[in-house]
């Protein structure tokens, strides 16, 4: 069953918080969880360790982790630092 | 560019400050392969660190691509601002960590390293779309290239640094630096003011990095790291060479070694002035700044008593030896560490010259150029060589000796007002930089005394070893993508500006008045009193010559014997009278007869694009004699066209030249000169015909124009064709093959034809067959081939989609043919193309023309090496492969089928 969680903010540093409850949603689940990124405008460095990290407590729970609404611009960043193979993308 | 030497001494006092004494210090020049053994030896923790920054980098760079033009600009700015607030502290701790050069001088980089280049930079665009040339469909879209490894100078450390940092934000890089270990505490300052104003105004934390304490293995290590996109390495000869061992895309500069000409046209004063202000820049570290001036002997000695008066110390020959010996390694025969970058007056205290206090330059004589002239080789310091010149030659001779002495591709300095020598000067010299009339370093800098792009990284090409020889700038640091849009290729419809046609065109030649005209012809023409009726319509006072040539296709020397003719008469009209043949001959005889020195062979030479062919046709003279074709049959119409054929009898082929040059000025298409045409002719020059509408419909270079042209021909001649063939009277048959001949002609005259031309032309010459006649053998089997979908398509931008099947179905309706699908209407086409040629009496096959099949085999190599090498397939909508071209032939040999009972009779649709 999947669950959902998104960012609140479309400020860059607003990205922080929306992404621990994305993991606290990620500890909890199983299965899958979409994270909703649409309002995110663009992703930081911390943004990016999030991220990072977020994939690796997926990895440990064994929880698929969906990015919903990812621009071309992000999805770009996300292969870059070779982030964009541990996350599933929902248009 | 400082010396090896330097950097070695440099690193080693860097390292001892690390606490790293006991090693041996490593080369920079070592080879690569024991840097990555190095590299291999460095502990788990220190490899952590370094994978810690490439990663930070990468994340950084990675952020960085998001950014707009508009945010880089806006960080750029800033950084400048911070870069000019911090000019003078950052050359002050430049000056007490590296204790070279000026602190005056090192303030004023920094400026020059910001405020110059931030002037260049500004209004650049090095995000998305940089450039656009709309004319050429082509846009420029700028890239990062992500993670950059920067290894930055001793000798320029701060402004350096300053210099790359802007660059790189203006083109959304990050970059981890390694500064020369002597330079290591200024550069760390100058990376940290550069990081925090950018990071403040909005670049992604970690865009900037320096290494710490770092050794030759990290270097090597960080270089060969898959994420680091290039490395610029801005340094001594070893860490340009690690750069370019690591495999990774590199930009590293080359040490100088600057020659001057002060030549006696010079601006004396001036002269001598920019020499003293470069090559005390700084105490002379600038790697362009002036090493040897190579002075006419005519001034030699008024130049030197000008430096002694501004304030330089001339050597005497004994100071000079003495300095030779002192700053320049008699080892290496490279300068001095000890040297770089000092005062002129430390250096005489240091070798033992007494000079007076404020000498700003120490000029030493030097006698030539090499290893056993110490001071001809480059010096970071205020010791300038000079050398006198008794001429012209003997300098330049020289100043390539100092060039090719370790400053290959680097920088050249002149000074003169004679444009020649400057000219050759620049021509000799092997240098990104020729500097004209104006100091070498700060000249070599840009933007200050030229408009060259303003760098701290001089690239010095191949002769240095280096992959550019430009200032090396913004647009180094950027993967620069080109789109480009197909761009319809630029068409035309050329034919002769004047045609006439219908009975008694030919009436129409009294307006064009003439001293001289050659009437060339065949004997037939003359026999059924066609050139009577020529003459009579020719101007009163016309002076005419009848050029009788055989009924043949025209050889060479046929060709040469009319150009005789012209010139014996100084004809200035030439009327080609007669078929194909008689009309390719005139426009030959008039190429020859034009341009004496053309050669046949040469214009004949293969080409793709007419647009672009290596070869091009003599240019046309304003006053060339005028050519009028009055076609005789009805077929080749040649009456319209850019091309020639010739027999080659010597080797049994036929030559096709092809240029707009050789299209007649005016046609006649009067039917009157082809009713007498025999029947074989008729069919033979028909089918020719319909074979150009038909190739030119398909052809790659087909356009609505040259459409128009020949669809409308191919229902006339279906219709008229066989009339004319069994009524030769019939006028009005004759008269519309005669145009459809020529409509036809117009078409292909531009859109070509294609490969049943190739095959036909191949054919024909080696069976001699007559050409209508050869196209006929492999026209129904060329549609069928065309009409399928191509093994190979035809490259060609004019062709949108693959249409030659629809055009023959297109036509297939405009007869009103019938068939549903398009291979229906394209079989219904190919069959009554061969119900045509029945009825034209065609042989059906090769075979039925009395050759045999062995020998038709036998000739098979020659036939297919002809056909593929004849132009004409090249505009064929499919691009015939050898087999294929092997395939058609045997085709051909072996026959169309016999028409289906359902055969259908075209009809002429309106």
């Amino acid at each position: 069953m999947a669950t959902s969680t998104g960012w609140q903010k479309t400020d860059v540093e607003g990205g922080i918080p929306a992404w621990q409850a994305a993991r606290e949603k990620v500890e909890r689940a199983e299965g899958e969880v979409v994270v909703d990124c649409s309002s995110l405008r663009r992703i930081n460095p911390k943004t990016l360790r999030g991220l990072e990290d977020l994939a690796d407590v997926a990895d440990i729970k064994g929880v698929k982790v969906a990015l919903r609404g990812v621009s071309i611009e992000m999805y770009k960043v996300l292969k870059l630092v070779k982030l964009g193979s541990r996350f599933s993308f929902l248009p | 560019m400082i010396s090896e030497k330097v950097e070695e001494r440099a690193r080693v006092g860097r390292e001892k400050e690390n606490g790293q004494t006991g090693q041996v210090p490593a080369k920079r020049t070592e080879s690569s392969r024991a840097v990555n053994e190095k590299a291999a030896g460095l502990s788990a923790e220190r490899i952590a660190y370094l994978e810690g920054l490439v990663r930070q980098a990468r994340t950084a760079a990675a952020v960085f691509t998001q950014y707009t033009q508009e945010d880089v600009d806006r960080i750029v700015k800033a950084m400048v601002l911070a870069g000019l607030a911090n000019a003078e502290h950052l050359a002050r701790l430049a000056i007490e960590e590296t204790k070279i050069g000026v602190l005056e001088d090192k303030v004023i980089k920094n400026m020059v390293a910001t405020e110059f280049v931030y002037n260049y930079v500004k209004d650049k665009r090095t995000v998305g779309t940089i450039h656009e040339y709309p004319e050429r469909g082509i846009i420029e879209v700028a890239a990062p290239i992500g993670v950059i490894f920067s290894l930055t100078p001793i000798t320029n450390p701060t402004s350096t640094v300053l210099f790359k940092c802007i660059m790189a934000i203006k083109t959304r890089n990050a970059v981890i630096f390694s500064p020369h270990p002597s330079a290591w505490r200024c550069c760390w300052e100058a990376v940290k003011i550069m990081a925090e104003t950018a990071v403040k105004h909005g670049a992604p934390e970690g865009v900037f990095t320096c290494l710490e304490s770092h050794t030759l293995e990290d270097n090597a290590y960080v270089m060969r790291h898959k994420d680091v996109g290039l490395i610029d390495a801005t340094g001594g000869p070893g860490a340009v060479k690690a750069a370019y061992s690591s495999g990774k895309p590199a930009l590293g500069v080359g040490a100088g070694n600057t020659p001057v000409y002060l030549e006696k046209t010079a601006d004396l004063d001036m002269a001598v002035v920019d020499i003293i202000v470069s090559k005390t820049f700084d105490n002379g570290t600038i790697c362009a700044s002036e090493q040897t001036v190579v002075i006419d002997d005519e001034i030699y000695d008024l130049v030197l008593e000008k430096f002694a008066g501004l304030g330089a110390h001339i050597c005497s020959p004994k100071e000079t030896e003495l300095l030779g010996r002192t700053v320049i390694d008699p080892k290496t025969g490279s300068m001095s560490p000890m040297a770089v970058g000092q005062k002129a007056t430390d250096i005489a205290r240091m070798v033992g010259i007494s000079v007076k206090p404020k000498t700003k330059l120490l000029v030493a004589p030097i006698e030539g150029v090499g290893r056993e002239y110490p001071l001809s080789v480059e010096k970071l310091f205020p010791v300038l060589g000079v050398y006198r010149a008794r001429s012209v030659a003997e300098a330049l001779k020289v100043c390539i000796d100092v060039n090719h002495l370790g400053g290959l591709g680097h920088t050249a300095v002149i000074f003169s007002r004679n444009d020649e020598v400057i000219q050759k000067f620049g021509e000799a010299m092997n240098a990104g930089r020729i500097i004209v009339n104006s100091p070498g370093s700060i000249g070599a800098l840009g933007g200050v005394y030229n408009d060259m792009v303003p760098t701290f990284s001089f690239g010095c090409g191949t002769g240095g070893g280096n992959s550019t020889m430009d200032n090396v700038n913004i647009y180094h640091y950027l993967n620069i993508k080109r789109m480009a849009r197909r761009t319809p290729p630029q068409m035309w419809f050329r034919v002769p500006n004047q045609i006439y046609f219908n009975r008694n065109a030919v009436e129409n030649i009294r307006q064009f008045p003439s001293r001289c005209t050659v009437i060339v012809t065949n004997p037939s023409m003359e026999q059924f009193g066609h050139v009577d009726i020529v003459r009579r319509y020719l101007p009163v006072g016309t002076q005419v010559h009848v050029e009788v040539i055989p009924d043949a296709e025209p050889e060479a020397k046929v060709v040469m014997q009319g150009v005789e003719t012209l010139n014996s008469y100084k004809a200035d009209q030439i009327i080609a009278l007669g078929g194909g043949s008689v009309i390719d001959a005139a426009k030959v005889m008039r190429l020859m007869y034009e341009s004496p020195s053309a050669d046949l062979e040469e214009l004949a030479a293969p080409f793709l694009d007419l647009r672009k062919r290596v070869i091009q046709f003599p240019t046309v003279k304003a006053d060339r004699p005028r050519l009028i074709a009055i076609a005789t049959t009805s077929g080749t119409g040649s009456e319209v066209t850019p091309f020639a054929v010739l027999f080659d009898k010597e080797h049994g082929r036929k030559v096709t030249l092809a240029d707009y040059s050789l299209s007649p000025d005016v046609a006649i298409v009067d039917p009157q000169f082809v009713m007498s045409m025999p029947k074989g002719l008729t069919a033979d020059t028909g089918i020719d015909a319909l074979t150009h509408a038909l190739e030119a419909a398909v052809s790659v270079f087909a356009s609505p124009y040259t459409d128009a042209n020949a669809l409308q021909a191919i229902p006339l001649i279906f219709k008229y064709l066989p009339i004319a063939y069994e009524h030769p009277r019939d006028e009005e048959a004759r008269t519309t093959m005669h145009n459809a001949s020529c409509l036809a002609a117009m078409a292909f005259s531009n859109a070509a034809v294609g490969v049943n031309h190739a095959l036909a032309h191949s054919f024909g010459a080696r069976f001699h067959v007559a050409h209508g006649r050869a196209n006929a053998l492999m026209l129904p089997h060329v549609i069928r081939y065309n009409a399928s979908v191509p093994t190979k398509f035809m490259p060609s931008p004019n062709q949108v989609a693959y249409v030659a099947d629809k055009k023959y179905a297109a036509m297939a309706d405009g007869m009103g043919l019938g068939g549903k699908t398009t291979e229906e209407k394209v079989n219904h086409l190919v069959e009554a193309i061969e119900q045509l040629l029945d009825r034209l009496a065609v042989p059906r096959s090769i075979a039925e023309l009395g050759i045999t099949k062995e020998e038709f085999e036998r000739a098979m190599p020659d036939l297919v090496k002809l056909a593929f090498e004849d132009p004409s397939w090249r505009s064929n909508p499919r691009m015939p492969l050898i087999s294929e071209l092997v395939e058609l032939f045997w085709k051909a040999y072996e026959g169309r089928g016999v028409v289906s009972a359902a055969g259908v009779e075209p009809q002429l649709t309106a």
